[in-house]
């Protein structure tokens, strides 16, 4: 495509000041001095003075090790965990005589631990690795002199001072300043959203003395020094100067292009590179995200300390009394057990010295009753969570279709945690919302315009049961295809038909705003389709707006837009050219933008747009004609969930301009710090006087089945905070609309707008001010909390605004207020800033110990992401900052519901249930080893082959507990979804507290004595086979040993309730290779394999009782547990195990009967109070506060 | 789950769509009210009727069980037995003698039993060389012998503590004053006579040391075919165990006196461990042992009774 080049204008007089300054002052002082040493020598990267600065190449690396360090760092990872630092001590003194078995059976079951995290290390390194190869082999085109032409090169291949052409809607390959663009003024257009989430697009200008150099021939003769500051992470500051010609000239943020950032609307641009690679700003910012641990992470930390303490206990006794047997053995200076050889001993087994040989028995003990601790844990919960996160990533049911985005799960350590969440804390915008915003409503003049009806209004009329009354006129109008952004139906309006209301010239300036005020970019995509790139989705409604009802914004140029416009009196459109002399750009803190332009007449018009407050108090005498109408409107406007912004303008004479002007362009050109404050004051001086045209309303659409989500969620016993900066009203009635505020909820409002405050406000004694309303907070916090007492059975919501807020985080105030605020359902947080999100959910994590969950979508949610325990990003449309701030990115709030409900309760359930069983099996192992040891004196002897033990954890009992922790499933996602009460099993942590916890430790303390006792009698004494053998060590070994294989594997089947052949496979397929790895290992040379020389298949297989044994022990074994849950099942069941039952017995009579009941008054409680689930949060709660206290 | 509608019905179907969305075929059994009282009562079913068979077998072996420590000790040595065991001029035979109870049938499996000797103590177990045993003196890993590896810088054949301590006591057994003979061959297992015992390796520099431990070895005879060692190596369990001694292969009737010869070698009294000398023969199951039969049977009868109470409480709550 030809593009012309642009009409020639020197915009350097309108837009950008900064450039032309001969001389450096300020911070460009600093130049050359400490901090800001760089030299980059344009256009010569072979030079010799640039080559020996040596700065670094464009070659990025974000991977965490690098071939050479990989095996050092990932190990010294590894060794941060007490656990593995336990069994690399072990390994290492496993060479000493104190070991109890051979030194390569301990190391090899480390190894493949160790191994195995560090593979999985590498895969996920590997992949960063390759992502950082696809970056660094893209292509740019960068200038070769000797041609005059540009060649194209790898990313990795750029150095600084190189000349670059980057194209429409390339990135930018490193941090490039700016010569001249496509455009002939040198102006381009980039947009940042991979760095700060900002769609909108960021305007930069070149500098005078090289904005003409826009052609490869002209660049040839180009030199220039480029002395600037080092590389640093400030994204928004940049000081150096360019020495072109014996001139300086300072450089400012305004002329750099950084990396990861993208060209739009802009052909091209010649930039030169003075960053490369990791010198870069985007990498210099790259941090890691704050890492998060799961509570039950933090707990199991604490099971493994009292492991080591059972463990060191255990060592203690065994060295006891093998203290005394030892000292036995010389007794009256005879040597009893003469068989050990006292008289000829070593230092451990010596008689003369039992304390030496005790103490270093201990030492021996803590080794061989290291099967206490679970040497695989670690590795087996990391390969569970990084398998769920896979399920988690693949699930169809939260693949969103038309934005083509699956659910992602960015961190895996949190899956659990999803199962457990108390608070959810939700930002609305974006979140609740689509964030695509419709234009529904107008008030012009003091009159009504839309009669659409919104979703809020539909879900209040329905609140007030009223019968929706059908429009039917305004879908007769639908037949014309919908536009997105504009959903206003009014044939009052459309068609041209303006022209004949009565306030037809109003009207026309009212959209002539909309049109024009705005830094929307027209793109033209055909014939009579034209799409705009806006900064906010509020921006491109006002276009579309506009342009539907006639005013059709086509030609945006640094100087000039250009309107399509019906003209009223001859009724054909005709182009009208707007002359753009100032944006006074739109910021939080002004809450307006205006701009001021000439129009074809001549006329010097500012025209104005912004939040009703700022707007009304900036009126002129004249211009509060329609002040009264148009408040009453916004307010309704406002109650209907729309977000309102009031319209005014404001004729300008030219000698009031022309002063106004020169000094906000002497503003404008001031390199201060506080040029932003007297640019905002001077904008304020112009914009005053204003005359008040009306207001629009935008709808921005609830996102599908919000009201049902946390409809479901507040069922689940979840709590629910909104933080949003809307309006009360606004935010009220979004509660109503997605039903966060219910049918018979009491309203709890906390508010500043009182009588009292507002007329202390008025004499603006700050102080006095800040006192009155701390005391009024204190009083309305405790009247609410004394109402909410009361009526205890009722469900309330609190209301508070960001004000109010303020006071309540107050020290003193802050304790009464979260309490008050946990025991409402709901808690509604209207005019809240990004700061106090944050803190907000800080304190809910604090004050109630509890798992929080934040979810929001934009950059303000940042904070509030991180600080809670989980934060949710929704990948939206307001970039990617949340995402890449979350631990979860969910695609919409619909999904949130089956992430915790479905995913966060299994991946609770199958991890607290993986860890229970982990111990359990390790304590039964390790007990085992312990009675045995009794019989042998203490003497350290293990009941079992080196190899039978190290491959333990590692072959016979890991598959079938990483099954349990990847697919095991108490209820299907169907009923998991139909009965939220199953999730406060996870809020309320019952499946992985200290009395389940230890429950299974005694179980398998239990096992093992069952196993130990019921073996050696069965087997040991008379002959064991026909033949009159009998068992000795190596057969009590291997017995003993199947017992506890077949055990642990069967006590596995018992505990999970879903079997697909995958468990089958782990569950028989581990208890079958025990006899495979027996008859194999058993048939290695005697010198190898030792006491397990054929001992199966000669010993054992051929003896009944052998047989007979490991039926007995089994069964035996199982019973505890079998009978606990027959009876737990029946007569105390938990939630799941209700489900299960109604699920498998439809038409029985007691169950379905209560399950009917509970289903029904949950179903009934749709839109009505929830009793039973509200009293168990109250309840779990004041149990928790009480703990506190 | 309307999002699923993407993708056709084929790949719906397909095992790995199905594993990926977490919903392959599964069976997911429920402890319902029916299966508990079904399955505890299967399982008393089983088990009752295998211990009583169990029990019967035990109950059909004959078992003789002598002990011979004390008795073996002439009266005016019981003050000091460990002198008198330690003192080799003192003759040690001795003789015992029992009625048959019950008719034996061939086999009948002789056995001596120790108590309170610690043959699975660690530094025990680990005194042998099984590299030695099988390949003899040019191989080098006796270290883990100690103490007893080497005497006079010769190292010994078999090494080690264990082997050192052999078991010494012989017995001779007399009915109706014809010597009945004892079978004394394959008493050892075959895989250990084959495999771990080398028949190129003789006991060398065995018991030559100051303190003679155990018996002693013919050094004429490959370690191979010394089953006694064989059977003494093969440690036992636990600290009060049988070995096999020989075999009696003909069937000793109801009331046959026998009257048993046996050399009282071995020290136990220095720690007090008791000897028994067994005869016994074995059922299919192998020797008398009441135990696993009343496990059986009690592990059966309780899961009944869990069954049957069980089934009571529930039915009478159901009332309620």
């Amino acid at each position: 495509m030809a593009r012309i080049r642009k009409r020639s204008i020197q915009l350097s007089k309108l837009c950008s000041f900064a450039c032309c300054r001969s001389s450096s002052r300020d911070d460009h002082a600093e130049i050359g001095q400490k901090g800001y040493s760089r030299v980059v020598y344009c256009n010569e990267p072979d030079s010799q003075e640039q080559i020996r600065l040596r700065y670094r190449g464009n070659y990025v690396s974000t991977t965490k090790y690098t071939a050479v360090n990989f095996i050092p760092k990932s190990l010294f990872e590894q060794f941060r965990r007490v656990a593995n630092i336990y069994f690399l001590v072990v390994a290492c003194v496993s060479f000493s005589p104190l070991a109890p078995y051979s030194a390569p059976s301990i190391i090899l079951p480390l190894v493949v631990v160790i191994g195995a995290t560090m593979a999985k290390e590498g895969v996920e390194d590997w992949r960063r690795n390759l992502q950082d190869i696809e970056a660094n082999n893209r292509k740019v085109e960068v200038y070769d002199k000797s041609s005059c032409s540009f060649r194209q090169t790898k990313w990795k291949d750029l150095r600084v001072g190189e000349l670059v052409k980057v194209c429409k809607d390339e990135y930018f390959p490193a941090d490039i300043l700016l010569l001249s663009s496509s455009y002939e003024d040198g102006v381009c257009y980039v947009e940042t959203m991979n760095l700060d989430g900002e769609t909108n697009l960021k305007l930069k200008h070149a500098l005078n003395v090289t904005y003409f150099r826009s052609s490869a021939e002209s660049l040839k003769e180009f030199r220039a020094v480029i002395k600037c500051e080092d590389p640093n992470e400030h994204l928004y500051s940049f000081i150096g100067t360019l020495y072109s010609d014996c001139q300086q000239y300072s450089l400012s943020p305004q002329q750099i292009l950084l990396r990861d950032s993208k060209l739009k609307n802009t052909e091209y641009i010649f930039g030169v590179v003075i960053f490369t690679g990791h010198d870069t700003k985007v990498m210099q910012n790259a941090t890691d995200p704050p890492s998060k641990r799961t509570k039950i992470e933090r707990r199991m930390d604490r099971i493994i300390y009292v492991l080591f303490s059972a463990l060191i206990l255990v060592s203690f006794i065994g060295s006891l009394f093998f203290g005394i047997e030892t000292n036995n053995d010389l007794s009256g200076g005879n040597y009893t057990r003469w068989y050990l050889r006292p008289d000829k001993t070593t230092v451990f087994f010596d008689p003369r010295r039992p304390a030496v040989a005790a103490f270093l028995h201990c030492l021996t003990g803590l080794m061989l009753y290291g099967y206490l601790i679970p040497i695989s844990l670690y590795v087996s919960i990391e390969i569970c969570k990084v398998l769920q996160s896979i399920f988690i990533n693949q699930d169809q049911a939260m693949y969103d279709e038309e934005m083509d985005r699956p659910a992602h799960a960015r961190t895996s350590n949190l899956n659990e945690e999803l199962g457990q969440v108390h608070t959810i804390l939700s930002d609305k915008t974006g979140t609740l919302t689509c964030n695509s915003m419709e234009f529904v409503k107008c008030s012009i003049a003091g009159t009504l315009y839309g009669r659409g009806m919104t979703e809020v209004e539909i879900a209040l009329a329905r609140k007030r049961g009223e019968q929706l009354t059908e429009q039917a006129p305004i879908d007769a109008s639908e037949s014309k295809k919908s536009i997105k952004g504009f959903n206003f139906r009014d044939e009052r309006i459309m068609d041209g038909k303006w022209v004949s209301e009565p306030q037809r010239d109003v009207i026309q300036r009212f959209f002539r705003v909309l049109a024009t005020c705005h830094t929307a970019v027209p793109e033209v995509m055909g014939p009579d389709e034209i799409m705009y790139e806006a900064e906010s989705p509020d921006e491109a409604a006002f276009v579309i707006a506009a342009r539907e009802v006639g005013f059709e914004f086509f030609v945006r140029n640094p100087t000039s837009i250009k309107l399509r416009e019906l003209d009223p009196t001859s009724g054909i459109r005709v182009d009208r050219v707007y002359e753009l002399l100032h944006v006074l750009e739109f910021s939080s803190a002004r809450k307006r933008m205006s701009v001021i332009v000439k129009n074809p007449e001549n006329q010097l018009l500012l025209l104005v747009k912004g939040a009703d407050s700022v707007i009304f108090e900036r009126l002129s005498k004249e211009g509060r004609a329609y002040e009264e109408q148009t408040k009453e409107h916004i307010e309704k406007y406002s109650e209907a969930g729309l977000r309102t912004m009031a319209v005014a303008y404001r004729e300008l004479d030219d000698d009031e301009y022309k002063t106004w002007e020169q000094e906000f362009l002497k503003a404008k050109t001031s390199v201060s710090a506080d040029r932003d404050v007297l640019m905002d004051e001077l904008a304020g001086q112009i914009e005053r006087d204003l005359i008040l045209l009306g207001a629009t309303a935008v709808e921005d659409k609830l996102q599908k089945g919000v009201p049902d989500c946390i409809d479901k969620l507040a069922r689940a016993g979840i709590g629910i905070w909104v933080l949003t900066g809307d309006k009360r009203g606004t935010a009220v009635n979004i509660g109503y609309a997605c039903s966060l505020i219910r049918h018979g909820m009491k309203q709890i409002v906390i508010t500043l707008e009182l009588l009292e405050i507002l007329a202390l406000e008025k004499e603006g004694d700050k102080e006095a001010i800040a006192e009155a309303s701390l005391k009024s907070i204190k009083l309305q916090i405790r009247k609410a909390k004394s109402q909410v007492t009361e009526e205890s059975s009722t469900e309330f919501g609190l209301i508070i605004d960001g004000k109010s807020l303020t006071y309540a985080m107050d020290k003193n105030l802050v304790d009464s207020f979260m309490d008050l605020a946990m025991r409402c359902a709901t808690v509604i947080c209207c005019r809240s800033s990004p700061k106090q999100k944050a803190v907000i959910t800080r304190l809910v994590k604090s004050v109630t110990g509890r798992t929080t969950l934040a979810i929001g979508d934009g950059a303000n949610d940042v904070g509030m992401l991180q600080e809670a325990d989980i934060g949710v990003g929704i990948s939206g449309v307001e970039g990617m900052q949340a995402v890449m701030a979350s631990d979860f990115a969910i695609a919409q709030f619909r999904f949130l519901e089956r992430l915790l409900l479905v995913h966060g309760h299994w991946c609770y359930r199958r991890i607290s249930m993986m860890i229970c069983y982990f111990f359990y099996k390790n304590i039964t192992f390790g007990f085992t080893l312990f009675w045995f040891e009794a019989y042998t004196s203490f003497s350290g002897q293990p009941a079992y082959n080196d190899w039978y033990m190290s491959c333990y954890n590692v072959f016979f009992t890991s598959l079938p507990v990483i099954a349990l922790g990847v697919f095991d499933q108490d209820v299907s996602a169907r009923l998991c979804l139909k009965h939220p009460l199953l999730y406060q099993e996870g809020v309320r942590n019952i499946l992985f507290n200290w009395p389940r916890i230890l429950g299974w430790m005694f179980n398998g303390l239990l096992s093992s004595i069952i196993i130990y006792f019921l073996t050696t009698n069965s087997i040991t004494g008379p002959a064991f086979r026909k033949d009159g053998q009998v068992a000795d060590y190596s057969v009590l070994g291997v017995t003993m040993y199947t017992c506890v294989v077949w055990t642990v594997n069967c006590q596995m089947a018992l505990s999970i309730n879903y079997f697909t052949w995958i468990q089958h496979l782990f569950i028989w397929g581990s208890i079958a290779f025990w006899y495979i790895f027996l008859v194999v290992y058993g048939s290695i040379p005697p010198t190898v394999s030792t006491t397990a020389y054929k001992v199966f298949v000669e010993a054992c297989a051929p003896s009944i009782l052998y047989w007979l044994t490991t039926l007995l022990v089994v069964i035996a074994a199982l019973l505890p547990l079998l009978s606990y849950r027959a009876f737990q099942i029946r007569f105390r069941p938990m939630e799941h195990d209700r489900i299960q039952i109604q699920r498998r017995r439809p038409e029985s009579t007691e169950y379905d009967a209560t399950q009917r009941r509970l289903s029904e008054s949950s179903e009934a409680r749709t839109s009505s109070e929830l009793p039973s689930e509200v009293r168990i949060r109250i309840d779990s709660l004041k149990a928790s506060s009480k703990r506190k206290n | 789950m309307t999002d699923t509608d993407r993708g056709t019905q084929r790949d719906r179907d397909s095992a790995f769509y199905l594993f990926t969305q977490q919903n392959l075929p599964a069976c997911k059994p429920v402890l319902t009210p029916e299966w508990v009282f079904m399955t505890f009562l299967f399982i008393g079913f089983i088990f009752i009727p295998v211990g009583l068979v169990t029990l019967r077998a035990s109950h059909s072996v004959v078992e003789i069980v002598e002990r011979y420590d004390i008795g073996c000790v002439p009266e005016p040595f019981r003050i000091n037995k460990v002198s008198y065991i330690q003192d080799d001029s003192i003759p040690k035979n001795c003789s015992l003698s029992f009625k048959v109870p019950k008719y034996m049938k061939a086999p009948i499996y002789i056995y001596y039993q120790l108590d309170n000797y610690y043959q699975n103590h660690r530094r025990y177990v680990k005194s042998r060389s099984d590299k030695q045993l099988l390949h003899g003196q040019n191989q080098h890993g006796i270290s883990s012998c100690q103490p007893v590896e080497v005497n006079n810088d010769r190292p010994i054949i078999p090494c080690g503590l264990i082997a050192w301590s052999l078991f010494n006591d012989t017995f001779t057994f007399i009915r109706n004053r014809a010597e009945l003979k004892v079978n004394r061959k394959n008493i050892a297992w075959k895989s250990d006579r084959e495999h771990k015992f080398g028949k190129n390796v003789y006991p060398f520099n065995f018991q030559n040391g100051t303190l003679i431990g155990g018996g002693k070895l013919n050094p004429r005879i490959p370690l191979s075919d010394q089953e006694d060692l064989i059977v003494w190596m093969r440690t036992s369990a636990l600290p009060s165990f049988r070995k096999l001694y020989g075999r009696i292969e003909k069937d000793l009737d109801v009331d046959d006196v026998v009257v048993v010869h046996l050399m009282n070698n071995y020290n136990t009294y220095s720690f007090g461990g008791k000897k028994k000398l067994v005869l016994s023969t074995t059922s299919w199951l192998g020797g008398k042992n009441d135990f696993l039969g009343l496990a059986y049977v009690f592990i059966g009868s309780s899961s009944v009774t869990i069954a049957v109470v069980f089934t009571l409480l529930h039915l009478l709550s159901q009332r309620h």
